[in-house]
This record gives C-alpha cells, structure tokens and sequence, in this order.
C-alpha cells in the first residue's frame, strides 16, 4: 500500500483543490478526506453512499435529578469545571465535560449517567475515479485524531476489499492531533503552501512535523505570484532543507471556477499552468513510490 | 464587548478581519484589546508590531505514579477513561502514559493508598504584549500550545483569560477554524461572533456548518464575505433566504493579498480599505450600544 496525504499547516493554502487534482491523474487509489471538521472533497465529487458509520467521539454526563441529593461531590470533584448549579439544580455544562466518567464513579447516588456525545459519521462509497472514504464530525466534538484514526482503518479494509494499492489522503490544517493521525504510516507527505509570511510560518511549522513521519516530504508553492519574493524565501528554505519544490502553481481564478463547477482543476482547465504543474508534481511523487 | 472572529473554512481571511479590526478601532481612541485564540498557529503577531511583555504557562493535570507505594490493586487502571495507564502487575510496573492523560484526576481520587502525586505539565503558553508604551496594560495577547499536545483549549481557556483586562470596549478573539471544540471554547466566551467566509462552494458549506453550531450555542453572529467576488452568488442567496446580516463583502484584490503576504496591516499600507473596516465597526457599535441598554 502507497499513501500521500496532503496537508498545509495554513489554513486555505489549497489542499483540497490539489488533492482533487492528484486524484483525477492517479489509477487504482482511494481517495480518503481525513479534514473530517471541515470535509471538501465530497463536494467536488459527489460520492455514492454505500456505507455510513456512526463514530461515537466519547460520552458525556448526565445528571439524574430524581436521584440528586444535591451533596456537590460531583461538582468538586471534577477537575473541567463542568458542573453548575441553574435553578437550584446541578448541571452538567456538555460543552466543557470531557467524559472522563469521574463524577459518575464518585457519585454516592448513582445519580449520574454517561451517554453518547457527538454523532459523527464516517461515509464511503464510489465517484467517477473510484472509491471514496471521508468523515464528518459532528460540530463542537474533540478533533483529537481518535476519529482520523478509525477512518484510516476502514480506508485501509475499504482499499483491500477493492485491491486498491494507493492512498491519496486530504488532511486537515494546523499541526495538531488531527494532522498527526493523518500523517502516520504515509510514504509521502506534500505540503501546500502559500507565499506569505502565516503561509511560510505554519509550512515550516507542518514541514517539522511531516520529517518526523517521513523523509519524503515535498511542497507545493500555491499562488506562488502572489508574492514572488516570499516565494523565493520559500524555495532557499527548502533547499537547504533537501525539501524538493514540486510545483509553482500561479494564482488563477479557473481554480475557483473549477470548483463551483465541481471538478479538479485538471478537468476544467487541463491546459492552464496550475494543471500542467500539478501533473509534473504528480508524476513525480509517482515515480518515487515506484521505486 | 467580545467579538470572536470565526470560520469554518481555514483560509477566508480570520486574521485579516481581527487585526485590521483592532487596528481601526484603536486609531479611533478606543479601547479594545486582541487575544489571538489559534492556539495551533497563531499568526496576529506576524501584523502587529508589538512587545512581548509576559509569558505565562498553562499547566495541566498530570498524575506520578508511585510503584514503591502502589499496592497494584488496578482500581487507578479502572478509573481512567483513557488507557492512559501502563500497568502490568505480574511484573510490579506501572506508569503513566503522558500521550494519553487527559488530566481528569480520576486516578489520584481512585488511589486509596496515596501512590499518586499531583503533577503538572506545560502544555502550552500565553504571551502578553503592549503595541504602545503608555498603554497601562498589555492589549495583545497570544496563545499557543505545545506541539504535539492532545489539545489547545487549555490555552484557549487561558488566553481569553488573561485577554479580559478590565474597561476595554472591545476585545476580537482571532478564532481558530472549524467547528470543533476549540472553536467552541472561543465563541461560547464571545458576546457576538463574527463569521468569514468566500463565496466557494467549500465556504457555504462549512459556513452552514458553523452556523448550525451557533445556532445550538444561542449566539448571535453576522457574516463578512471575504475576496466577495472570487465565487459564485449561492452565498449571497444562502444569507438573504435566511435573513443572515451580511456585515461586508470585501472584493479579491491584489493590494490585499499582498500586504497580507508581507505582513502588512491593509488599512496602514491602503487607506482606501478603510471604508471596510468602518463599515463592520458601524455595524458592531450598534450591537454593542443595543446591549448596553
């Protein structure tokens, strides 16, 4: 099994439109959206659903006021400052419980339960390039990979239900958990960047992390005419780094139409410099899984 | 009042809007503060020329664990919602796990032979900063957590802490993005949450995303359009169909992304965008007057 993900360390840099664009090029691969706060591959391609997967995230507390004594243990006890006194009454604040069952087990009166927290959902099905994975967390849930972490393994049986041998996977920006789950076990890590001081900033913060997971790291300068002397600072600094620049894609309006017309910017524009620079980068990601 | 500046996509112009904010409402007189609550990668210090005055560490919850004392009765393993405790009796080893610990003391409450010490550990900091000299306190802060950490929202916590210095008018939340908990920890200390977006396809639908959030929260937000005409109208159609204040609609220009590139605050290098940032104050006096009365 090949995997490249894809991820930024900024914010809007162009992860999904690239990944889209990789994926009309590769053969045989399944396509993984692992950005499952803010899932976007799914709105280009428009997958099938075969099969949905509640993920439940963790639990949260509840509590049973026919059985509360109103003894405030719980309330001490609990170290996220999630229980509150509204109308005379202990509650349970489920924005800042985190599940850790603690005042469930302290409580003299079994008056409080766990329950289910957040729905989140993990989907797959077919697009016109093949099979599709991606996931969708319920809003306000912990983004803390454990969820990524799920999806890569279904991937991963989805992929040898189908004999699939390549993994391209959409990851998610900054360089928390949620990155890390995505970056674990690839083979090649591209970084989208863009030419501005943020820009460079988070893609030297991402480059550090993608090194510690892998030595096959590359980047993608988007926008790069934006700011052609930012982006020169971007090149010297990858090559002193032994980071290979695989594409220099100008700022191009057809990159945005591409999207709203629902297709990578290989289908919509093939012709234009992004299109052309995206397929050299990928034949030469291509070649080196290869070898 | 508290202003969270959100989105759900990255990218749409956060921290564009909340330092050219602060910028425009300090050279009004008034006085505001920024707390930059992108605990994964702040950046409002990139535009703002200012002086890191303090540091302060978040601390978290962290448990030692004893061997010599624990009588390897497993009820710490029982408690711990979070296989956070390496524990293999038949050879006396037990220790924890600091990837996993959540910091919830469920362990140190289990323990009934005094086996676990109350440890902390840093897992990110906030940095105060002044921009003026003669400002009596620091009006710039910043979180940003450890690398690697489970979580920011200790330091998100935190940050908006120390941000809530007495008798400022205003006080921007440059917020991180998406819709997940530390989103959630920024805009549930806001009195009002601004939303930016762009008229993508990906910016409508993780802008109902948010919404849908806030909605849940009971907060009350308005929507600035960023790079307004790079996009098609199904945004503008979502905003009017649901009655959703539309604040401003920047257009895509290249003075823009340029003096972002640099680093530049916009409304310093083009006085011309000025009428933007007048145009979302107007709007924010409003709400902030009404909530005074």
């Amino acid at each position: 099994m090949k995997r490249i993900a894809i991820i930024s360390g900024k914010g809007g840099s162009g992860k999904s439109s690239i990944t889209a664009s990789f994926l009309t090029l590769a053969k045989n691969t399944l396509a993984i959206d692992c950005d499952v706060d803010a899932s976007n591959l799914y709105l280009i391609f428009n997958p099938s659903v075969d099969k949905k997967h509640v993920y439940i995230s963790g639990k949260t507390a509840k509590i049973n006021n026919n059985k509360c004594t109103s003894c405030g243990l719980c309330q001490n006890t609990c170290n996220f400052e999630a229980i509150n006194i509204i109308d005379g009454k202990y509650v349970v604040d489920d924005i800042s419980c985190e599940g850790c069952y603690l005042c469930s087990r302290v409580c003299p009166f079994g008056a409080i339960d766990m329950i289910d927290s957040g729905e989140n959902y993990i989907y797959s099905g077919k697009y016109r390039f093949g099979n599709m994975i991606y996931g969708r967390l319920s809003p306000g849930e912990d983004n803390s990979g454990k969820m990524i972490s799920e999806l890569r393994e279904k991937a991963d049986q989805l992929a040898k239900e189908n004999n699939i041998e390549c993994e391209i996977i959409d990851g998610p920006p900054g360089i928390g958990c949620a990155v890390i789950s995505t970056i674990t076990g690839v083979d090649d890590i591209v970084v989208v960047s863009e030419p501005s001081l943020s820009g460079i900033s988070d893609m030297k913060r991402a480059i550090n992390v993608a090194l510690k997971f892998t030595n096959n790291v590359y980047v993608i300068i988007n926008k790069y005419d934006l700011d052609e002397s930012n982006s020169e600072d971007i090149i010297k600094y990858c090559n002193s780094n032994n980071i290979k620049v695989i594409a220099k894609l100008k700022f191009d309006k057809n990159m945005v139409d591409a999207m709203i017309n629902k297709s990578s910017i290989i289908e919509y524009s093939p012709n234009c410099q992004c299109s052309t620079e995206i397929k050299k980068a990928y034949n030469i990601i291509k070649s080196t899984l290869d070898k | 009042m508290k202003i969270a500046i959100a989105s759900g996509k990255g990218g749409t112009g956060k921290t564009f809007v909340a330092t050219n904010l602060f910028t425009y409402i300090q050279k009004r007189g008034v006085n505001v503060v920024l707390a930059d609550c992108d605990t994964e990668v702040p950046n409002s210090l990139i535009f703002i020329k200012a002086k890191e005055k303090e540091i302060h560490k978040v601390m978290d919850y962290r448990p030692i664990i004893n061997p010599d004392i624990c009588k390897f009765c497993g009820k710490c393993v029982d408690y711990c919602s979070y296989n956070a405790i390496f524990y293999v009796p038949s050879l006396k080893k037990i220790s924890l796990i600091p990837e996993l610990c959540h910091g919830c003391k469920a362990c140190s409450v289990a323990c009934e032979y005094g086996a676990i010490d109350d440890s902390e550990l840093e897992i990110g900091v906030v940095r105060s900063y002044k921009d003026k000299e003669e400002n009596k306190e620091c009006n710039i802060f910043e979180g940003r957590m450890k690398p690697r950490e489970l979580t920011g929202v200790p330091t998100i916590k935190s940050t908006i802490r120390y941000a809530t210095i007495p008798e400022a008018d205003y006080y921007l939340f440059d917020s991180p993005p998406g819709t997940a908990c530390p989103f959630i920890q920024t805009v549930t200390r806001a009195d009002f949450i601004i939303l930016v977006t762009e008229p993508t396809p990906f910016g409508l639908s993780d802008l109902k995303q948010s919404i849908e959030t806030l909605k849940k929260l009971n907060k009350p937000y308005g929507v600035i359009v960023n790079r307004s005409d790079l996009g098609n109208n199904d945004l503008t159609q979502y905003l009017k169909n649901d009655s959703i204040d539309l604040i401003s609609s920047i257009p895509f220009s290249k003075k823009i992304a340029s003096s972002y590139a640099k680093g530049n605050i916009e409304i310093n290098e083009n006085p011309e965008s000025e009428k933007y940032f007048k145009e979302i104050y107007e709007y924010l006096e409003e709400k902030r007057l009404k909530i005074k009365l």
